[in-house]
């Protein structure tokens, strides 16, 4: 990996946040963490952006990192192209370069017709796409976004991540954090965490091969531990022994996690 | 056993129009969805539901009283901020809900709480408190639920867990309705309505949906150009990294675009991708 956490631990107050967090992000590559609240997303950012200190493990991150906490960061008085232009003027851009930068942001995210609009005047998927744009300006070689898709409707949802891979074209490394499992299969590797545990990491196809044992599904429940998917049951068989009454179905990233919190439980 | 009836449900704020003409209905035993992003309008209608917002125009009943007229122990209520004393215990709260209720405490045990039943609600994680939330909310058994984003910030299992709770509380015979901006949880749903700036903009089963609506994935190269092209003809183009993906155009259309460097292939969409299609 060329930059990221190995073997991480942040605690606050006595209280492990991350436990032994590894995590690589390599150019051109987008990485997910994905979990519930507490999972330990927003640490994970914080620490790899240098804002929180591991107590155990090591960081490392390119000297060009921006991040984009899950606020947006865009201020509410000023208009769109205000924001740009005063996060510009922060990284000393040249007057130019900022002018040619700012112009293809503003086509990138489609806010060019909302250029004058005021940063409280902006729906919530205007606010995040700004917020990445005003990220992404000083053209980092590591891109943090915490949360940027929460709460957002679809179409903002899926403009967002369109904008997201492009820039991940441009050869960034691009971290994103999220609580929606489905948008982990949205880049090359995801890392799934729970309570400060990493349940499982890879790349997609690494995680969904990673689960032992096999997945059944049911119209009702087989066991305490079938859990409830849809309009029928999962079941986990550990060992992969057959279940009676169920029939073999092949895991997707959701079943795959659930098996994998199932398991740190029975620990 | 009680349906819950919203027919032309519609609430302003000033020129601001956030709930427009709803109507849907939610019989016993059913758990209906509120699907949308946040300001979509779903946590206005639900206010209208429980009495604590009076609608613009059209109304809503519950067995065909209207909601101002209603005895309010017919509905329980599980808020976003979920509406627990976190310095409470989790007993003291169930306790302390059942006695304004004027009903004995169920059983923390039979609902799989009784391990944390002595702990402070505040020290829970939000998994846990959500299921005592949802218990504090059932103890009183109304016939009508209203769940507002019940599995918000909640990781896979815990999800899980929590719809497991929710089909078993439908399946005593109680009508739910339940919101969320989980696309993929409409699946749990029997119906779902979606909503998009206050309005109603699909509704059915989830295949009723995604019904015919199609997509047309693109493999190869294909310029920028050619994808603002595709937007400028009225369809949604979305990236991810398998390839593109386009909503809202045909495949004649798609193909005649990508060509020669990119392929096109129709495909059934996704019911997020229909939901961008009914929204767009």
């Amino acid at each position: 990996m060329t930059w990221g956490l190995q073997e991480v631990t942040v605690s606050f107050a006595g209280q492990p946040a991350l436990r032994g967090v590894t995590l690589g992000l390599d150019p051109g590559r987008i990485s997910i963490v994905v979990g519930g609240d507490g999972a330990g997303k927003t640490t994970l950012c914080r620490t790899i952006v240098g804002l929180e200190s591991a107590e155990a493990g090591d960081v490392s991150r390119p000297a060009r990192t921006c991040f984009q906490p899950e606020t947006s960061g865009v201020w509410s008085d000023l208009t769109v192209e205000e924001n740009l232009e005063f996060v510009a003027g922060g990284y000393h851009l040249d007057p130019a370069h900022a002018r040619s930068r700012i112009g293809e942001l503003l086509e990138a995210t489609n806010l060019g017709p909302a250029r004058d609009r005021l940063g409280r005047q902006l729906s919530g998927g205007m606010r995040q796409k700004l917020g990445v744009a005003m990220a992404v300006l000083s053209e980092p070689d590591l891109l943090v976004l915490d949360e940027p898709t929460t709460g957002l409707d679809p179409i903002s949802r899926l403009e967002l991540w369109s904008f997201i891979v492009g820039s991940a074209r441009e050869g960034r490394a691009i971290l994103v954090s999220t609580s929606y499992i489905d948008e982990a299969q949205r880049g090359d590797s995801v890392l799934a965490l729970d309570e400060g545990h990493v349940l499982a990491s890879g790349t997609v196809a690494d995680v969904l091969a990673s689960m032992p044992g096999r997945l059944f599904t049911s119209a009702g429940r087989i066991t305490p531990g079938s859990w409830h998917r849809g309009h029928s049951w999962r079941t986990w068989s550990p060992d992969g022994s057959p279940l009676a009454g169920a029939t073999e179905t092949t895991p997707d990233l959701a079943d795959v996690v659930t098996v994998a919190a199932l398991a740190e439980e029975g620990r | 056993m009680s349906t819950i009836q919203a027919d032309g449900l519609t609430r302003r704020f000033g020129d601001m129009v956030a709930v427009d003409s709803l109507t849907f209905r939610v019989g016993p035993g059913e758990v209906v969805g509120l699907l949308g992003a946040n300001g979509a309008g779903k946590t206005t209608t639900m206010k209208m539901l429980l009495g604590l917002l009076s609608p613009t125009a059209g109304e809503a009943r519950i067995d065909g009283t209207l909601i101002r007229d209603l005895d309010r122990r017919v509905m329980g209520y599980v808020p976003q901020g979920l509406g627990l004393y976190r310095d409470l215990t989790v007993r003291e709260n169930l306790e302390f809900a059942a006695a304004a209720f004027g009903v004995p405490a169920p059983s923390l045990e039979a609902a799989g709480l009784g391990a944390v039943s002595g702990r402070r609600v505040g020290e829970l994680s939000l998994g846990l408190r959500r299921r005592v939330a949802f218990v504090v909310a059932r103890c009183h058994e109304p016939a009508v639920l209203i769940l507002d984003e019940p599995t918000s910030g909640v990781g896979p299992l815990g999800r899980a867990r929590l719809w497991e709770t929710i089909h078993e509380t439908a399946e005593t015979g109680a009508a739910i309705l339940v919101s969320t901006h989980y696309m993929d949880e409409a699946e749990e749903c029997d119906r779902v309505v979606l909503m998009a700036d206050g309005r109603e903009v699909a509704a059915g089963t989830v295949d009723e949906v995604v019904g015919n609506v199609r997509s047309v994935a693109v493999s190869g190269s294909v310029p920028d150009a050619v994808v603002e092209e595709l937007h400028r003809r009225g369809g949604t183009v979305l990236l991810d990294n398998h390839g593109w993906r386009v909503v809202g155009l045909d495949l004649a259309t798609v193909a005649g675009a990508v060509a020669p460097g990119g392929t096109a292939t129709e495909v059934p969409a996704t019911f997020e991708e229909a939901f961008v299609s009914f929204s767009s």
